[in-house]
């Protein structure tokens, strides 16, 4: 039993405009010292997946340079690996929007790689799940039940605003799918939400691009999934385990903070025994912490410098936080400095931001407000 | 054909380092772990890539194992390459009888092949028990220019403890005129620092011949460099100016961790133009809770801190519970101080669980230095003075 892995890296960049402008969704910090991308990748890393393409569309430059040869999840490999499969465009194409908002659109972008593929099953996840989840077991179940494609659910009470942005999933008791409802408005109530992580036999896989290629389909659920559902076999899977998913700024802001409270949440995260999160290593020192530092309630990653007063906030590598300076509510993101005396309330700084000396700045708890990478304030 | 090498280092790791007591008992020196994060070796080896040095013979013989699987394809350090990169040598059978490294000229001499694989004009020879950042590019480069045979950094010491260490009497140009070991009354204060950059061809002559010496102990200061010197080889001394610290004792090692604290410490790990590589553990941020108190102290990854932790090192995943206090204390990985514990003055290697209400340690005024074994469980309320050292072997004697 072969499986390969298949990850969308931009699928959802709309979801959080301010942080995507400059990257892939994938490429998105998170919790001190992580990508979002980290949390797919360690989860195939972790059950034994070790030829995973990553699919790029546009602002690709922070993917690659995050995921480099792909040692630091031991993916630097001989045979396999991780490989990123930008657009493919022959130089002769003229006028050729290669631009696409849905997964299969991503797929039909690299049709050829996928007709390549040889494994007998593959796991594709996309970037916006936060989740640490046992994809063997998910894979065992696939088999034990001989599905054609087995699909992460997680029961849920859902808002509409949540729903929105989200695809239901309505199964027989047996776990069989029969219904599948893709960013629907106005729902609401107890239900199953898809993962956007599923495993799906290889050889189906290179009929449905096939097809969608040579019908013109553009939507895998809609045009794909739920018009085969009489024929196909579709299963889901149930997750128990803590997950994210992130549909705006807000959310992300929110989950991050979330993660300092919810100790559970951290747990389920980071905390699962045989399955760590792997990311990018910086080698960066410990983090220092002055006579002067009051710090509380916070999640901090090394290579910081802490002189002032941290409250309740998620620091990235390499901060500088100067005396005198208070920082509540906040995510600092890599190298932001912020200057002696200064304060700050409810903000996200993207990377390379300077606070300068005894500036004032707060966002709100329902208006987080957000600094442009390098902007110095 | 490979491309022949211009330098290429010789790391000596096979040393037990006895005066590190409990901590060597199953590592060897090199392997033990400093300032939250890193191993002894990380710093010669993180030279090494620093000054451009991609081929390094690591030589171990005592208590291998960790120190092996530390360094591993020296992927950390980018020293897992096609040609070059790390190579770990360890004593080995060969046809004329099997032999452990007698001493340290011996340790190289029997890797005479390995070296000779690479050509290098130029041999560096290193020691793993030091703390310190060099560029050994530009010693390298003031040997090319004096036309050297062979060139020995040196440190200045201050004039009073010169008696201490192999000091190195030198003319107005650097070159070496006499050496002597731990003299009673030092002519000069050029302490050698056990860094040596050798012209291949001269060493592996030497080497060859205080081999064939029966009477020799094998060793580059006892023989090695007073050979050379009586026979008038070209010899410079490189003074290196910075942060150098043998952590041979605990009392040394206790002071070079703390030496990466303060403001403007005396040795500074930030410079991210010279890092400090290091094998990595895959852990999450570390956290802080709503009663932590951390002052003047480095944290690192893993770390979960809701008690109160001044001027200490903590390592990987380290856990100070609600109301411990920690102080003045090296805290290795993984090691838990349960509530109401409290540690001063002390160095406790991992995993080593303190139970709740202990009371570790002395004052640090005391200079009494408390030191813990690794894996041990200490049960709830025990009390141990300053100035022990406590392992599996004697932690019962300490319980009442």
């Amino acid at each position: 039993m072969s499986v390969d892995g298949i990850i969308f890296s931009n699928i959802h960049d709309h979801n959080i405009s301010e942080l995507t402008r400059l990257r892939t969704l994938a490429s998105v910090p998170f919790g001190c010292r992580y990508r979002l991308i980290d949390f797919p990748l360690s989860n195939m890393v972790n059950s034994n997946i070790t030829n995973i393409n990553v699919i790029a569309q546009y602002n690709y430059h922070s993917l690659m340079d995050h995921i480099g040869t792909g040692k630091d999840w031991d993916l630097a490999r001989r045979s396999g690996g991780v490989k990123i499969l930008p657009p493919y465009i022959t130089g002769y194409a003229n006028n050729v929007s290669t631009s696409y908002l849905t997964r299969l659109d991503a797929l039909k972008g690299v049709h050829y790689p996928i007709s390549q593929m040889t494994s007998d099953y593959v796991v594709m996840s996309d970037c916006n799940v936060i989740c640490n989840i046992d994809l063997n077991d998910m894979i065992k179940d696939h088999i034990a039940s001989g599905a054609d494609v087995t699909m992460a659910v997680k029961r849920m009470d859902l808002t509409p605003a949540f729903a929105k942005e989200n695809t239901i999933i309505f199964s027989s008791r047996d776990g069989r799918i029969t219904d599948m409802l893709p960013y629907p408005t106005n729902f609401f109530g107890n239900a199953d939400v898809s993962l956007n992580i599923l495993v799906i036999n290889r050889q189906y896989l290179q009929e449905l691009t096939r097809d969608a290629v040579a019908y013109g389909y553009t939507s895998l659920t809609r045009d794909v999934f739920v018009k085969s559902l009489p024929r196909r076999n579709f299963r889901t899977y149930r997750y128990d385990g803590y997950f994210a998913c992130i549909s705006s700024f807000e959310d992300y802001f929110k989950y991050n903070l979330q993660l300092i409270e919810d100790k559970e949440m951290f747990d389920s995260l980071f905390g699962v025994e045989d399955r760590p999160i792997f990311t990018k290593v910086r080698n960066s020192a410990p983090t220092y912490y002055s006579d002067n530092s009051t710090v509380k309630n916070s999640l901090i990653a090394d290579g910081c410098t802490i002189e002032g007063t941290v409250e309740n906030s998620i620091l990235f590598r390499g901060v500088k936080v100067g005396k005198g300076a208070v920082v509540k509510n906040s995510i600092l993101f890599q190298d932001t400095v912020i200057g002696e005396g200064a304060s700050i309330g409810y903000t996200l700084c993207d990377k390379n931001v300077v606070i300068r000396e005894n500036v004032v700045i707060s966002g709100h708890i329902t208006l987080p407000l957000y600094v442009d990478k390098g902007k110095m304030v | 054909m490979l491309k022949k090498k211009e330098c290429i280092a010789m790391l000596l790791a096979g040393g037990q380092g006895s005066r590190l007591y409990t901590l060597t008992e199953k590592t060897a020196k090199p392997a033990v772990p400093f300032g939250g994060k890193y191993r002894i070796i990380d710093f010669p080896m993180s030279n090494c890539v620093n000054s451009g040095i991609d081929t390094v013979g690591v030589l171990t013989q005592y208590q291998p194992l960790v120190l092996n699987e530390y360094i591993g394809n020296g992927q950390p350090w980018d020293l897992d390459r096609t040609h070059g990169g790390v190579t770990v040598l360890s004593p080995y059978e060969a046809k004329g009888g099997k032999d452990w490294y007698r001493g340290t000229a011996n340790a190289i001499y029997q890797n005479l092949t390995f070296i000779e694989r690479y050509s290098p004009e130029y041999t560096l020879i290193l020691g793993g028990d030091h703390i310190y950042k060099m560029d050994y590019s530009k010693m390298l480069e003031a040997h090319k220019k004096n036309g050297a045979d062979c060139t020995i950094a040196v440190l200045e010491v201050p004039m009073e403890e010169a008696s201490r260490f192999g000091i190195l009497n030198t003319d107005e140009t650097d070159r070496i005129i006499e050496f002597e070991e731990k003299p009673k009354q030092p002519k000069s204060n050029k302490a050698s620092m056990g860094i040596y950059i050798f012209t291949t061809e001269v060493l592996k002559k030497y080497l060859i011949e205080d081999e064939a010496d029966p009477n020799s102990s094998n060793d580059f200061g006892k023989n090695i460099i007073p050979n050379m010197l009586n026979d008038g080889k070209k010899m410079y001394s490189y003074t290196f100016r910075g942060y150098w610290k043998d952590v041979g004792t605990l009392t040394s090692l206790w002071e070079a961790n703390m030496d990466i604290l303060g403001k403007k410490p005396n040795f500074d790990l930030y410079d991210r133009k010279f890092r400090i590589f290091y094998r990595h553990n895959a852990l999450p941020p570390h956290r802080l809770g709503e009663d932590a108190k951390v002052k003047n102290s480095m944290l690192t990854e893993g770390c979960v801190i809701d008690g109160t932790v001044e001027n200490s090192v903590l390592s990987n995943g380290v856990i100070v519970e609600r109301g411990a206090v920690v102080r003045d204390s090296v805290i290795m990985s993984g090691v838990r101080i349960a509530a109401g514990a409290k540690v001063e003055y002390a160095i406790i290697d991992s995993d080593t669980v303190v139970g709740a209400g202990c009371d570790l340690g002395s004052a640090k005024e005391t200079q009494k230095l408390l030191v813990l074994g690794s894996g041990l469980k200490v049960p709830a309320g025990t009390k141990i003075a300053g100035g022990e050292m406590v392992d599996a072997g004697n932690l019962k004697d300490y319980i009442d």
